[in-house]
């Protein structure tokens, strides 16, 4: 059970640079919660108040997943997560 | 540090600010992987259409960093205007700025100093401001 997940440049000092890493989980949230095993603290730069934070897009297979059930998104092996902070201001 | 940016692109990304005004307008410069050079702009859709808050649509965002990766290119400018304060990084653009990497533009096109515009460049990392200067070319 391996999923591909892509990390944002922001995020990259948490996975040693790497660009794409692998984590396991059958729901987005299992995934999440098995990255921040692996590299702390990258949880909680995703996740605000046990939800996907507001200016943080994820996509399962280039599907955002604020369309697909959000944390409960269903994942399998071989999927593709991207994690890609909004570019956004005032 | 400094941008450095052709003149062709300043009056492009003015344009589109006065174009989109009262929204916010938005967009990217792209560039060679590793180059740093601003070569090809790319105007974006404000998905809040908002005089003063601007958005990448989601959908646009992922296809732009596919795009970015598919031709070996990477995000040397973000753009987007204020459009009643001065072109200086908000509270929420320094909150949310999320490529350490880029040239942070800001153009204003603030009523008070109407026909002129102002058009700036920062650096946002981890949540510091500096102000580069801008190299027209």
């Amino acid at each position: 059970m391996s999923i591909e997940v892509r990390i944002p440049t922001i995020l990259r000092p948490f996975t040693k640079d790497q660009k794409i890493v692998s984590a396991t989980g059958s729901t987005l949230a299992e995934a999440i919660a098995n990255l921040d095993n692996q590299y702390p603290g990258i949880g909680e730069h995703l996740l605000e108040n046990g939800a996907l934070r507001r200016f943080i897009n994820v996509y399962v297979n280039d599907e955002d997943v604020r369309f697909s059930g959000a944390l409960e998104t269903a994942l399998k092996s071989g999927d593709s997560i991207t994690i890609l902070p909004a570019v956004a201001g005032g | 540090m400094s941008l450095e940016i052709s003149r062709e692109f300043v009056e492009a990304i003015l344009e589109q600010s006065r174009a989109e005004y009262p929204e916010e307008c938005c967009g990217v410069i792209l560039g060679p992987v590793g180059s740093g050079k601003a070569t090809r702009m790319k105007p974006m859709i404000n998905a809040a259409h908002s005089p003063t808050f601007y958005e990448f649509d989601p959908k646009d965002l992922l296809a732009l960093y596919r795009e970015v990766d598919d031709f070996d290119e990477e995000i040397v400018v973000i753009y987007h205007s204020h459009t009643d304060t001065e072109a200086h990084p908000s509270r929420t653009d320094i909150a949310y700025a999320g490529e350490p990497g880029a040239h942070y533009v800001l153009v204003s096109t603030r009523e008070e100093i109407a026909p002129e515009t102002e058009f700036r460049s920062f650096r946002i990392i981890d949540g510091v401001v500096s102000e580069e200067p801008v190299i027209t070319l």
